[in-house]
Order: C-alpha cells, then sequence, then structure tokens
C-alpha cells in the first residue's frame, strides 16, 4: 500500500540485538501528509522498535540490520510515561520555552510566548501562565499535554505516539485521545500511533498494521480489517477485546 | 442474608490525606463485586486493609460474623488471600515453584508433609499448568504463567475470600484473556468470594456479579452488574463508561460465554 | 491448554556455561583455590620448617634448594611465606564469619521492619562509621594485647556494619515487593519471612561484599603484624615478614617485596571472584 506522495517510507526495515536475534523483520509501510497509520500488536511484537527507529531512537544493544527510512520531513515522538518524559527537576513551561527556542530559532522572549500559545492549545491551565510548575505537580494527564505541546513545539510533519495514552486513567485517555485527533484536523500533521488496543488505534487511525513477532502480518484500511480480518493472530486480537453492553440513553442521573 | 466479608466506615489517613473515607461495603458469599476506580481512588488502599496489611485509621471490617482486630489469627489470615497486579513482583525470584505453593499449605497445615507433593500438582492443575513446573523459578515463566502460579498459591489455602488486584492489567489482551476465563471456572467450580479490582470496564464486565465504583477515597455506587452497565446511577459512573474506547463494529464474537 | 515450558536440561547446563563465561570469576576462583591449596598443604609442599634456623645460611638469595632465598636467621622464605598464608588466610575467613551473619541479620531486621528498629541499628552502624578503623582496630589491639584476639574482637564489634548497610537498603527495597506482601497476607511470622524470604535474596549481593571485605580485613591483619601489633613471632605472618625485612631492604629486597606481592595476589583474587559473582548474578 503505496501512499501517492509518501513523507516517510519505511523499506523492508530490519532490526536484531548485537547478538544476532532478530527483533523486526522486513516491515514496510508509507506514510502520506496527514494521514494516520496504527501499529497495533502485543508486548514484544516489534511495534514501539519499528516506531523509535524512525528517530533513530534505539535501545542500546539493538541495531538497524537492513531497510531503510526515507523521510523528508520533521518527526516528534510522544511517549507512554509523559512523567519519565519530562525532567522532573525543570519547570513544565521553562522546559517547553526550551524546545521552542531551540528547534524554532527565536529569541528568548519569542520562545515564551510561542510555548504559552501551545499551552493554551492544548487546553492546560491558566494559572501556568502565572506560576510555573514542576512535573510532580501535575496530574499525569497534564503531564502527558506538556509532551505533547513540545512534541508541537518541533513543528512535526509527523507526529509519532508510542502507547501515548496507556497509563492514563481511562477519562483522561479520552481526553487526551479528543486533543490529539483536534490537533491533527488543526496542524495536518501525519502520525505513526503505537497502541495495543484496537479500539482506540481503529478510532485514531485511517489504516492499520496488525505486527505480531517483529512482522506485519496484516494491514488495511481500520474498518475493512475490524470486520473483515484474514489472519488468524488478527481474529485472535479482535476476539480479545472485552466488549461493553450500550447505555441507555437518558437513563440514570 | 449472610456475608462473607463486610466493611463499616472504614477510613485510611496518611497525614492530611484521606486515602479512604467512610467506606462501608458487604460482600455475599458465592459472589464476585467487581471495583472500579481511576489511579488514586482508594481501591489498592482498601484491599490491602482487607487483606491486613495496612492498619485502618477506623472502621472495621468483618469476616463472616467475626471482626477482623489489628492482630489477626492463624485463621484470619488464612481466610483472606490476595492476588497481586505486578506478574514480574509477586513470586519470590529465589524460591522454586514447589517452595512458593508449598509455604501456606505447610504453614496452615492444610495437608500433612506426604500430602504436599500431591497437593502442589493439584494446584497447578487447576490453573493449567503442568507439574513439572514445580521445581523451576519463577523468571523461567512468562508473565501469564506466574500470575497463574500466584493465583494456585491464593488458592493453596483454601481462603473463604479472594481479593484479586489489577491481576489482569500487566498483561497482553490475549493472555488477559485466558486469564479471565480461568477466574470464571474457579468461580464456578470453587464458589469463590471474590473481591476484583480493576481499572478496566471491560474486565470488570466480564468477571463481577456486583459493580462498585470508586472515587477520591469515596465509595460512589454499588449496583448489580446490568444495572450498572446499562443505567448507572451516578453521572460520575456514567463519565468512565462513556471514557471507554469503543469498537467500530460491533463485535459478537467476543466477550465470556 | 497446557504452555510449554523452557528445557530444564537447557537450563541446568545454563549455570556452568555462565561461570565458565565469566573470565573474571574462573581466574578469581583458581587465583585463589591455588592459595587456599598451598596454604593447606603446605607441610608437604616444602621439606623445612617455618622457624627452622640456619644461622649458616644467612640473607641467602634464591636458589634450587631455598627457592626464595633465606632470611636473617637462615629460615626458608617461601617456607615461611606459605605457613603466613595459612595464618593470615585463616584468620581472615575465621574473623568474617561472625560479622557476617550478625550484619546480614541485623541489616534484615532494620529493612524489614524499619521504624524504631531502623532507627536503633543506623543509629549505631553511623556511630561506628563515624570513627576510623584502625583508631578502633589498635585500641582493642592495646587493650587484649597484641596477637590475633584483638583482630577477632575488633571484627566482631565492627565488621557487620558494611554487611548490615547493604542488607538493610535491599531488604527495605524488597519489602515494598509484592511477594513479601504476599507472605504477609499468608500471616508468615515477620522472623520465619527475613530468614525465608529475604536471606536467599540478600545473600548474593552480600557475598560479594564478603569478598571486598575479606581483602580489606587481609590488609588490616597484615598492617598489624607490620605495626608489631598484630600476629606476634614466632607465628609466621606477611606483615611481620614485611617488616623484618625492611631493614635489609638495600641488599635483600625480596624478603620484604615476596611477602607484600602474597597479599596483592590475595586482593586481585578476592576481588576477581567478587566481581564476577556479582557480573553472574548481575546477568541473570
Amino acid at each position: 500500500m503505496m501512499a501517492t506522495n509518501p513523507i516517510l517510507e519505511i523499506e523492508n526495515l530490519s532490526l536484531a540485538t548485537s547478538a544476532g536475534k532478530s527483533l523486526v523483520t522486513n516491515v514496510n509501510f508509507s506514510l502520506g501528509k496527514g494521514e494516520s497509520l496504527g501499529l497495533v500488536g502485543e508486548s514484544g511484537s516489534g511495534k514501539s522498535l519499528t516506531l523509535r527507529s524512525i528517530l533513530g531512537l534505539l535501545p542500546r544493544g539493538v541495531e538497524q540490520v537492513g531497510g531503510a527510512i526515507r523521510s523528508d520531513v520533521r518527526s516528534a515522538m510522544i511517549f507512554q510515561d509523559p512523567r519519565g518524559a519530562l525532567d522532573p527537576l525543570c519547570p513544565v513551561v521553562r522546559q517547553l520555552a526550551e524546545v521552542v527556542y531551540y528547534r524554532q530559532n527565536v529569541s528568548r522572549k519569542a520562545s515564551r510566548t510561542i510555548a504559552l500559545e501551545l499551552l493554551e492549545m492544548l487546553g492546560l491551565p491558566d494559572s501556568l501562565k502565572q506560576k510555573d510548575r514542576y512535573p510532580s505537580q501535575l496530574s499525569g494527564g497534564q503531564c502527558q499535554r506538556i509532551v505533547i505541546a513540545m512534541a508541537l513545539a518541533c513543528k512535526p510533519g509527523i507526529l509519532l505516539c508510542d502507547e501515548p495514552t496507556t497509563a492514563l486513567d481511562v477519562t483522561v485517555q479520552k481526553q487526551i485521545i479528543d486533543t490529539i485527533t483536534r490537533l491533527q484536523q488543526e496542524l495536518g500533521f501525519a502520525m505513526v500511533f503505537v497502541t495495543h488496543n484496537l479500539a482506540i488505534a481503529s478510532t485514531m487511525c485511517s489504516t492499520l498494521c496488525v505486527m505480531k513477532e517483529g512482522q506485519i502480518v496484516e494491514r488495511g484500511e481500520s474498518l475493512s480489517l475490524l470486520q473483515n480480518p484474514q489472519h488468524s493472530y488478527t481474529q485472535m486480537l479482535i476476539h480479545s477485546v472485552l466488549p461493553l453492553p450500550e447505555l441507555e440513553r437518558g437513563a440514570g442521573v | 442474608m449472610k456475608t462473607a466479608l463486610q466493611i463499616e466506615d472504614l477510613t485510611v489517613k496518611y497525614g492530611e490525606f484521606t486515602a479512604l473515607d467512610k467506606v462501608s461495603l458487604a460482600i455475599q458469599p458465592h459472589t464476585t463485586l467487581g471495583l472500579v476506580g481511576e489511579s488514586g481512588s482508594g481501591k489498592s488502599t482498601l484491599a490491602r486493609v482487607i487483606a491486613g496489611l495496612i492498619a485502618p485509621s477506623d472502621g472495621q471490617v468483618l469476616l463472616g460474623s467475626q471482626v477482623l482486630g489489628k492482630k489477626r489469627s492463624r485463621e484470619q489470615h488464612k481466610d483472606i488471600q490476595m492476588i497481586f497486579q505486578n506478574p514480574d513482583s509477586s513470586l519470590n525470584p529465589k524460591h522454586t515453584i514447589r517452595q512458593i505453593l508449598s509455604e501456606g499449605l505447610l504453614f496452615h497445615k492444610v495437608v500433612d508433609r506426604a500430602g504436599v507433593e500431591q497437593r502442589c500438582k493439584e494446584l497447578l492443575d487447576r490453573v493449567h499448568l503442568d507439574e513439572r513446573a514445580l521445581g523451576r523459578y519463577p523468571h523461567q515463566f512468562s508473565g501469564g504463567q506466574r500470575q497463574r502460579i500466584a493465583i494456585a498459591r491464593a488458592l493453596s489455602v483454601e481462603p473463604s475470600v479472594i481479593i484479586a488486584d489489577e491481576p489482569t492489567s500487566a498483561l497482553d489482551v490475549s493472555v488477559q484473556r485466558s486469564m479471565l476465563e480461568l477466574f470464571s471456572t474457579l468461580k464456578s467450580e470453587l464458589n469463590l468470594t471474590m473481591l476484583f479490582i480493576s481499572h478496566d470496564l471491560g474486565v470488570i464486565h466480564a468477571i463481577s456479579d456486583i459493580v462498585a465504583v470508586m472515587k477520591q477515597g469515596q465509595l460512589v455506587e454499588v449496583n448489580p452488574k446490568d444495572q450498572f452497565f446499562s443505567r448507572p446511577e451516578t453521572s460520575y459512573s456514567r463519565e468512565l463508561l462513556s471514557a471507554v474506547p469503543k469498537m467500530p463494529i460491533s463485535i459478537t464474537t467476543g466477550g465470556l460465554s | 491448554m497446557n504452555t510449554t515450558l523452557l528445557d530444564l536440561q537447557q537450563e541446568n547446563q545454563g549455570v556452568l556455561k555462565r561461570i565458565l563465561n565469566t573470565p573474571s570469576l574462573l581466574v578469581g576462583s583458581i587465583m585463589f583455590l591455588l592459595l587456599i591449596g598451598v596454604a593447606v598443604f603446605a607441610p608437604f609442599i616444602t621439606p623445612f620448617e617455618p622457624s627452622e634456623q640456619n644461622l649458616y645460611a644467612i640473607l641467602q638469595p634464591p636458589s634450587s634448594e631455598h627457592w626464595l632465598g633465606t632470611d636473617q636467621l637462615g629460615r626458608d622464605l617461601f617456607t615461611r611465606l606459605i605457613y603466613a598464608a595459612r595464618t593470615d588466610l585463616k584468620i581472615m575467613v575465621l574473623a568474617e564469619i561472625i560479622p557476617f551473619c550478625t550484619g546480614i541479620f541485623l541489616g534484615m531486621l532494620a529493612g524489614y521492619y524499619g521504624k524504631w528498629v531502623d532507627t536503633v541499628i543506623s543509629l549505631v552502624t553511623d556511630t561506628f562509621i563515624a570513627f576510623p578503623f584502625y583508631l578502633i582496630v589498635i585500641i582493642v589491639a592495646f587493650a587484649s594485647g597484641a596477637g590475633q584476639k584483638g583482630i577477632y574482637i575488633t571484627f566482631i564489634l565492627v565488621g557487620w556494619i558494611v554487611f548490615a548497610r547493604v542488607t538493610r537498603g535491599l531488604s527495605a527495597s524488597f519489602r515494598k515487593q509484592e511477594w513479601v506482601a504476599s507472605a504477609q497476607t499468608m500471616g508468615i511470622p515477620g522472623v520465619k519471612i527475613i530468614l525465608r524470604h529475604l536471606l536467599p535474596n540478600v545473600l548474593p549481593q552480600a557475598v560479594v561484599v564478603l569478598m571486598t571485605d575479606m581483602v580489606g580485613l587481609l590488609v588490616a591483619i597484615v598492617t598489624l603484624g607490620y605495626l608489631g601489633i598484630g600476629i606476634a613471632p614466632p607465628t609466621p605472618d606477611w606483615g611481620t615478614m614485611i617488616s623484618d625485612g625492611q631493614s635489609f631492604i638495600t641488599t635483600a629486597w625480596w624478603l620484604s617485596a615476596v611477602p607484600g606481592i602474597a597479599v596483592v595476589y590475595t586482593g586481585i583474587a578476592l576481588s576477581l571472584v567478587g566481581d564476577g559473582l556479582a557480573d553472574l548474578w548481575r546477568r541473570k
């Protein structure tokens, strides 16, 4: 499946440990402007490693042993653990302004203004404008918004998301998903979204790639893939989603 | 109706912070109460108070008709067992599976020394693990298998109440599913009384008879499962339920039968 | 529904293979075992007695009869060296036994129970640490008279601290693990949890510390011998040998150098074993 004018192309990507154990084998996909692609699979499927290799953020001892990654736009990444992605000793607005200063080549003063605009865009509380806070003083959801703001400060053409809602509570998760969706519409970046949650992947992404043991076992347009899964692993994943009954409208409070 | 476990006005304070605020709850025998809540809602604190790991500031826990005091008797310790969230840390890494399973059996004299080996094998069989597992160490097993061993350990002393604190949350979806199937089988075969804690409403729906919701240390709703999932009483429950990401297709094959 | 398990045989082979794959452990163990072997079988290795004097053959350089030469009283240096290994290694090992056990146990108590138990034990360890080790050794050595007794007493007094500190930290972190909570839920008493659950988990780290601590202790024994307040002559000891040879350093330098090299050799052997064990357990 080739996008007409891809901004990211991954061809036959293979990753392995330095000891030679294969982790990801022959992964291919491409991404057009403004598109979103979901990588789904269970732990150890290589989905996060694939995502990290786009930015060259492979963990020590893992090497790219084959294939090519071509991209002509900037990418930025958001992570599963937002608190771990922030410097605990630096107040968040200052951290954000720092990223703006270095990535957008503006003056210190302008970088702070841009940082505050980003905060507003992400729906962070106004009180941050008056009084900067440390990551430990913010909730997990707020920290994740800061991390997203930092990613957006790089003006990315592609936003790489590594399970950005897994560590969050369900209500916060919904807010973050809504925020990312809204920002994507406003700013038009493309997205690679890694998650183990099929429901989230299918609402966020138009295309899904199902990964298992380092390989893409099935790919397709989200809805048709879910309605008509061909590979037994995809079927098993869909079957593993625990159903919830519909809420009765208007009932209760 | 006789209750298996009853909690009255349980309060836990850490300095200024109130982790549990006058929580009262009753669990009927042979039912599973699913406890939902977001992080920091106090659900794990509640579990640990019931298991006797944390002493409450106020209130009491009743097992059947007896009050569980600060110092529990051996028999009372035996009666409540807990299964923890993290399969990586719930088993002592230096103990073999045989040591892990036999500790409770011997300490509570469930069987005599000669019967331990046989009972350990039966326990593993209950959780669908091969008896060759006995001589091995936890690191030789996958997360799901370790969680099964933890379940076997909890069952070993034949407790009357089992508390499961997010037992499936650290597992992959497919493993989570087989774990839930195991829980439902055990539930019906052994007539277990269970307090099942999860932040995942799908899991709660699959396993519970009654659902209780906690928020910021307080119990906000307790209702039978069917009613809770279709007509929740409080707006908070409704918010929780509507925040769950939905599949764009209707799943007909899913769910536990 | 039975899930496939790992091959057990493969696991067992792994242990030996892992040791062979840890060169520092392998080399260190061989060096140390060689030393122990020489010390134990000293009477069979050398025809001389350690205090056998021969005033007609003093200060001889190494020869085929006296492999490392003789000292100022004509005693065979090689014989004295390996008999001294007997003395020094025996004290080193024996003096560590009691502090090793008490240190581990007190550390586990402090780490597991926390609160006032921890406060008391930590207070004692911190107080002892404030005193320089050699000051205590010298005071005790003078108080109890020169000889081995002073070393044993000092080490019973202060040797446990290093083990207590290590095991306290480990136990405090293990206490938060769910397997401890699970044993507590079972109603297993605290002392049983400490001995049955914590001990096997803190032991590897404690053994690694033991190896480096023994090196320190050996140096202390030798230093005391050198200062003349340790092992009393005529019992052979590396420290007194270094000190005795000092007067002849320009003419017979090997008298001091050889026992010095023996100390260094032992130190390297034990450090390699310690490093190797730490490596081995970390990789697992």
